[in-house]
């Protein structure tokens, strides 16, 4: 192998490593929603993506999320969250409001309509 | 002075919370009353505005621990729908826009790349594609750079992702060689340069983004018809003045006009007037409804050809259209369990890919032919550019969306994702006979008696509580003949009634009460069997001690339910009737549907044990019932199936509903899931299966033997064709059963 094959294999490699860390093991930015009012809050900026994509709540008092939505792509216009069978349009440019009642603990995903953008709903006990 | 204000309220979970709430607003002052809703999750509140304000009773909720809210000027779904359809053509029009200029420059790039033919300095020609490629990076492509950049900020990757490295790495070797191709000669390389291969893979993805986009608002259709059906005005007739108002404003109690050609604007019961009336957009049912005076009717269905006055039952999210959008809306949000799969590959997908690019690059440099790092290059990004995460995310979405939406225009509402997969396994179908398969409402079928002894029979069952009474009764009427009430009355429970009517004795009953009566009925004998034999209950009437004639009694069989059973026989289901009935009558009623299989005498408390029974011999069961006496079979089914009892919908029961009161629907549903659910394997398997041979076949792994290697444009218009074709694959099911 020539020194220059060398180089492009281990930076190749490395890369590879990096891509792989980032995408699947790198720690993602999470939120605590906060409580008042009886309701717990969390606001969530969609933006090509969720921000903060995992949110934690407590089980048995009623969450609020509140989808800012600034991208204007339509993968991201309706947010998905199964569990509670929510299927709502987010407006662009606009907060929308989303409510559920997490009984129990566990993880519920939230995506956009195609299920292409991801988040996580972390209920905590 | 008083207000009142209806206030949201989450969090509620039984009685104990909402009385807790309405106590302590109660004790709030100013407060004069307050009422809250466990079911609907409001507190209505009759307060003095000048001792207490709407927020001072939404902080009085919230601090007794429950979440409150003011209703935020809801939008209806209309304006949710027309946001959403703006928002859309915005979108269409940027897109359209963006990929004629990527055309154009498309198309100039072809030619200047060629500077031979030309007779232009390559150098020059270079500088010239640079410029032309400028505008579509940034302009017609921004939005792939900008998305994949704040998708990676968030540690994600998606479609964007790939077309910008993709399209970056080509236009960054490309405008390196451009700027410092003097370097690059005196290194003793010709400069390549790639800019046509990017101005068109940016082309094609825009032109594929742009039918995803209008085929993704076809998925949606079902639900904008339902919704546009919403009548937007009502005639209300208040105090004796008619006048035209907003539907919002109708409330419970009020007096409606509607004129032919109109749509009912909400639920109601029609007060005088008579009418067909179309049912078609909400039930499937093409044939139109006579309603008349006591009818139920349903806001959205078109009056025909008669004036009638409606008073409305209910209005607002109560209505049967209002739920049937809401449950559609819930479905379409679900997810089939089959999608967990294409979950698990999406979610490691784009990494594993750019990983995959990577590799090929590096192969190609180490062991590929001079000029190894061309190759290399235009391999990466062919990698890239050819792999097609959308397909397999939109692959069981878009038809689950499709397939609910179709149901719920034939009348059938499937909850779900997890309701149609389940619905497609389907091999056996139990109905419930009373209300399912027959009409659920005795009715005298033969009568062998005079008007006066059929009178008197009536006029003694006034006093019964049996259901044949109320058909003894029904029948007479028809008839014309005036009833009275009658002196002595008595059951004898499993034989009849015996009592004086007008001064006469008179006896309703069976066989058994004659006897003990000692009443001789033999002539009538041969005929009360014959009667039973075809599913009737013999029902004998003697007057004075002497027999007077007899009568026959039956539930009649729904018109369609022989061809419903057909139909599911053909779908080679298994058809099973269970019912509570005795085996006799069962049987007959069986004959006339074509059913095989009956499970007679069988009590409701009982039917779920059978289901489960038939669980156990490894069956998958659909269970077919009203939704009300039959709640727990249809539960422990793996798929409950509830039929509905004309415009009164249990709605929420049973992973399906139909709408319309007769079997045809259940062939109509599992036909519905069978095909939505073909064509999600068929979406996942050729999403799959495109990756899997498309990007190896893009990384060069055919080369060494000889095989083609495929360039960039091929590999995005590969990548366009292959996410349309899923959506356009899905939308096959807005057609058909």
């Amino acid at each position: 192998m020539t020194p220059s094959e060398l180089f492009v294999t281990a930076v190749g490699l490395a890369a590879i490593a990096w891509v792989n860390w980032y995408f699947f093991f790198a720690r993602r930015s999470s939120v605590v929603a906060q409580a008042g009012g009886g309701l717990q809050r969390a606001r969530i900026e969609v933006d090509n993506g969720y921000a903060p994509a995992v949110v934690r709540v407590r089980a048995g008092q009623p969450v609020r999320l509140e989808f800012h939505r600034v991208d204007g792509s339509s993968c991201t216009e309706e947010v998905v969250i199964p569990d509670f069978g929510i299927r709502r349009f987010l407006p662009n440019g606009q907060t929308t409001a989303v409510d559920f009642m997490p009984r129990a603990a566990g993880a519920h995903d939230f995506a956009c309509g195609m299920g292409m953008v991801r988040g996580k709903i972390i209920v905590d006990e | 002075m008083s207000e009142t204000c209806s206030i949201s309220v989450s969090g509620m979970t039984c009685a104990a919370c909402s009385s807790r709430i309405q106590r302590s607003l109660e004790q709030t002052p100013g407060v004069k009353d307050a009422s809250v809703n466990l079911m609907t999750g409001t507190a209505t509140v009759a307060f003095d505005p000048t001792a207490v304000t709407p927020n001072g009773l939404v902080d009085v909720i919230r601090d007794t621990g429950y979440g409150a809210e003011l209703p935020s000027p809801d939008a209806t779904p209309e304006e949710l729908l027309e946001a959403q359809d703006a928002e859309r053509n915005a979108e269409l029009t940027d897109l359209r826009r963006k990929l004629l200029v990527s055309v154009v420059a498309g198309v100039a790039s072809v030619v200047l790349s060629m500077p031979g033919m030309l007779g232009i300095d390559p150098s020059t020609a270079r500088w010239a594609l640079l410029l032309l490629t400028l505008p579509v990076v940034l302009w017609a492509g921004r939005h792939f750079y900008s998305r994949a950049w704040a998708a990676f900020r968030h540690h994600a990757a998606d479609m964007n992702t790939l077309i910008a490295l993709g399209t970056g790495a080509a236009f960054g070797f490309s405008a390196f060689m451009t700027v410092a191709d003097d370097w690059v000669a005196a290194h003793g390389l010709e400069p390549h340069v790639y800019y046509e291969p990017v101005v068109w893979i940016i082309a094609l993805v825009l032109l594929g983004n742009l039918l995803e986009a209008r085929a993704k608002g076809r998925t949606s259709g079902a639900i904008r018809r339902l919704i546009g059906l919403r009548p937007a005005t009502a005639r209300v007739v208040h105090e004796g003045v008619e006048s035209d108002v907003p539907v919002d404003r109708v409330r419970v109690g009020d007096l409606l006009i509607v004129r032919p050609g109109e749509r009912i604007p909400t639920d109601g019961e029609v007060i005088d007037g008579r009418s067909f009336v179309d049912e078609s957009m909400l039930t499937g049912e093409p044939e139109p409804v006579v309603k008349e005076a006591g009818a139920a009717v349903v806001g959205a269905t078109l009056n025909r050809n008669g004036a009638l006055r409606v008073r409305a039952t209910r209005v607002g999210r109560d209505t049967v259209l209002a739920r049937i959008i809401s449950l559609v809306r819930a479905a379409q949000g679900s997810k089939a369990p089959i999608q967990r799969l294409a979950d698990r590959v999406s979610a490691v997908f784009v990494p594993i890919v750019i990983s995959i690019a990577i590799a090929t690059f590096v192969v190609w440099y180490d062991f590929g032919p001079e000029p190894a790092y061309l190759r290399a290059l235009v391999s990466a990004v062919t990698v890239l550019i050819i792999a097609c995460p959308c397909a397999m995310g939109l692959a069981v979405p878009t038809a689950v969306m499709v397939a609910t939406g179709r149901g719920a225009e034939l009348g059938v509402l499937i909850k779900g994702g997890d309701a149609l997969q389940r619905t497609a396994e389907v091999d056996t179908v139990v109905l419930d006979k009373t209300g399912t398969v027959t009409q659920g409402r005795p009715s005298v079928q033969h009568i062998e008696l005079d008007d006066e002894a059929l009178r008197l029979a009536a006029s003694l069952e006034r006093f019964s509580e049996h259901p044949i009474a109320e058909a003894i009764i029904d029948a007479a009427r028809a008839r014309g003949l005036s009833l009275n009430d009658p002196d002595t009355f008595e059951a004898i429970p499993g034989k009849g009634v015996v009592g004086r009517v007008g001064g006469r004795q008179v006896l309703v009953g069976n066989r058994g009460l004659m006897s003990y009566r000692a009443i001789d009925t033999t002539r009538f004998e041969q005929q009360a069997a014959e009667l039973a034999a075809n599913g009737a209950t013999p029902v004998l009437v003697a007057v004075d001690g002497r027999p007077a004639g007899l009568l026959s009694i039956a539930d009649p069989v729904k018109p369609t339910s022989a061809a419903a059973v057909e139909g599911l026989r053909r779908m080679s289901l298994d058809v099973i009737m269970l019912t509570g009935d005795d085996e006799r009558t069962a049987k007959s009623v069986a004959r006339l549907v074509g059913i095989d299989h009956v499970i007679a005498e069988v009590p409701p408390d009982r039917k779920l044990e059978e289901v489960k029974r038939l669980q156990q011999d490894g069956r998958v069961v659909a269970m077919v019932g009203d939704g009300l006496n039959d709640a727990p079979a249809l539960a422990q089914a793996d798929v409950g199936i509830a039929i509905g009892t004309g415009t009164d919908v249990a709605m929420e029961t049973g992973s399906v509903t139909l709408i319309r009161g007769d079997l045809l629907g259940v062939p109509d549903a599992i036909t519905v899931a069978r095909r939505a659910m073909r064509i999600i394997r068929q979406n996942l398997f050729w999403a799959f299966i495109y990756n899997v041979i498309g990007i190896p076949i893009a990384a060069g792994v055919l080369y060494p033997f000889g095989g083609p290697l495929l360039t960039p444009a091929l590999a995005a218009a590969a990548m366009a064709v292959s996410s349309v074709s899923v959506i356009s694959n899905s939308l096959r099911l807005r057609k058909g059963p």
